[in-house]
């Protein structure tokens, strides 16, 4: 079922590129946007599935802000736990356990749209980049919700907010069309914010989009970006715990 | 017998403002959430018109010699919207609440009521801050028709006997989208819970947002059949959208046909959502005591 809304979106692009194909001539197969042919732009979809499967963290900020309000984050003050390690360790038996399952419908689809990879399996090095960017990208996106989940110490309803910052990931992500498809100034500016590496990033590194020698240096600077995160939940969580004050049993 | 019925008529119509009245006053108690939720809804429209404007800056139609090109295409989103706001501030809430209502046993009082189960069911709760998008969706459409009718080639503007039929066919897609939402929450009485109601919504409802002739070929048929006939979901945008956006002189008699389907689609939905309606109320068996 979660591959229904893609089907809608693949028929979107075929009729779009059917009908760039029509004023300008040429077949299928030669009609490009910005590099991505129709079969990429499939590929694409199903490549952000993926990397959404690693980075997308259902409930963890909500959740954090609603221990928050209710005080039932003070056990984990009093025992000796970790909030943000125990959260982490949980999140990733979690997506173990889920896809563990999961892992069949997705080789199934992939099995049988095949032949969307135009150029096939990448090279190893970059097989191995993929990997690592969506490794970065889970953590990425769990220490990004976690932070914001703090916020919770400073305001109690956050629930708003949280939308906001769905929307934005959802677009800036590149979740709903590959990036470079955006207006050049803009596409800079996207660039340079930490929201690529939850969608776009590892299906543009699967896809061949990003020259193999820049992929250190990207990786590296997602590294940058994930130590970031790191660093601002763990001052947000320490302020905020100095703030918070449990009342009751 | 025939001022009864309209004494009838006019009690309902008061009961439903009284509904809409009180849930004003509950979304005004807190104003501040209520401007955020206008907000946020608001941030998705723009996100979309955004996604579009940048597809349109590759294209000039989706699809090739559909005639869906940008101000065609924009006042296609604009109907989207305005459905999806109706029943997003009309019925979404309610069909949530309805779920609700048979887990925890609450429907008996709704049944105790003297009045239409379904009625009361389905407008005890107004969501207005979902009405922002209607607003947007309006802005949408004046602006997809003002450049409509300035461009230079091949300027149109529609008569006014196309918009009428316009309002008319949003409200049969509003009919449609209603039907199927009590379909499917009526099936929580069976399944005692259904909490995947929204999920499935949401992919259902995510096939009727583009021109149904982007379905219509290869493996997409057997789709764009089972979705125009079966669960007539690609009608409800695309018959008012087509009427507006397509002059309506030169149509073909297909798309006659299709207009005609569409009024008996409404019509046999809407008797289908009832029939399911009572069916399930039948098999309904409370919760504790």
């Amino acid at each position: 079922m979660r591959f229904l809304p893609i089907v809608t979106q693949i028929f979107l692009w075929y009729a779009i590129f059917d009908s760039i194909e029509s004023t300008q001539g040429g077949n299928l197969e030669s009609t490009e946007i910005r590099g991505f042919h129709f079969t990429d732009i499939v590929a694409y979809y199903l490549l952000t599935m993926i990397a959404r499967a690693f980075s997308s963290m259902p409930g963890l900020a909500s959740g954090i802000a609603r221990e928050i309000r209710d005080g039932e984050i003070k056990r984990y003050l009093i025992q000796p736990i970790d909030l943000i390690s125990f959260l982490l360790l949980t999140r990733i038996a979690h997506k173990m356990a889920y896809y563990a399952i999961a892992i069949l419908p997705f080789a199934l689809v992939f099995f049988l749209c095949r032949d969307y990879f135009a150029s096939g399996w990448p090279p190893w090095s970059v097989l191995l980049a993929f990997a690592g960017s969506l490794v970065m990208g889970f953590l990425i996106g769990f220490f990004l919700e976690a932070a914001i989940g703090m916020i919770g110490f400073w305001f109690l309803e956050v629930s708003s907010l949280l939308f906001v910052y769905m929307l934005f990931s959802f677009f800036l992500s590149g979740h709903m069309f590959p990036l470079t498809m955006l207006p050049d100034n803009v596409a800079t500016v996207v660039n340079f914010l930490p929201f690529k590496y939850l969608a776009y990033f590892p299906a543009a590194i699967f896809l061949g989009k990003i020259p193999e020698e820049d992929l250190p240096m990207e990786l590296a600077i997602e590294a940058c970006w994930l130590t970031f995160f790191i660093i601002v939940c763990r001052i947000a969580y320490a302020r905020g715990v100095r703030r918070y004050s449990g009342f009751g049993g | 017998m025939e001022l009864d019925r309209r004494s009838e008529r006019t009690k309902y119509w008061k009961v439903f403002l009284t509904f809409a009245h009180n849930s004003l006053v509950r979304d005004m108690t807190f104003r501040t959430n209520f401007v955020l939720q206008c907000i946020s809804s608001l941030g998705w429209t723009l996100m979309n018109v955004g996604f579009y404007l940048i597809i349109f800056q590759y294209t000039t139609s989706i699809g090739a010699d559909s005639g869906w090109d940008r101000d065609k295409f924009f006042l296609f989103i604009a109907t989207t919207w305005f459905i999806n706001s109706l029943v997003q501030a009309f019925f979404m809430p309610n069909a949530e609440e309805f779920s609700e209502l048979i887990r925890t046993g609450g429907l008996d009082f709704a049944l105790l009521k003297p009045i239409d189960t379904q009625f009361l069911i389905s407008f005890r709760r107004v969501d207005w801050s979902a009405l922002s998008n209607f607003a947007a969706g309006f802005i949408i459409a004046l602006v997809a028709l003002y450049s409509l009718a300035t461009r230079q080639i091949e300027p149109m503007t529609p008569s006014i006997l196309s918009i009428l039929l316009y309002v008319f066919f949003v409200a049969c897609g509003v009919a449609i989208m209603y039907s199927l939402m009590i379909c499917l929450s009526a099936t929580s009485i069976w399944l005692g819970r259904n909490q995947t109601l929204y999920n499935f919504w949401f992919y259902i409802t995510n096939f009727s947002r583009y021109p149904m002739e982007i379905y219509n070929r290869g493996w997409g048929r057997p789709m764009y059949g089972f979705f125009t006939f079966i669960i007539p979901v690609l009608l409800v945008v695309n018959i008012p959208a087509r009427i507006l956006a397509k002059p309506i002189s030169p149509q073909t008699w297909e798309d006659q046909l299709l207009i005609v389907w569409g009024l008996a689609a409404t019509l046999l939905s809407l008797w289908i959502s009832r029939w399911v309606f009572k069916c399930a109320l039948r098999s309904y068996r409370s919760a504790s005591s």
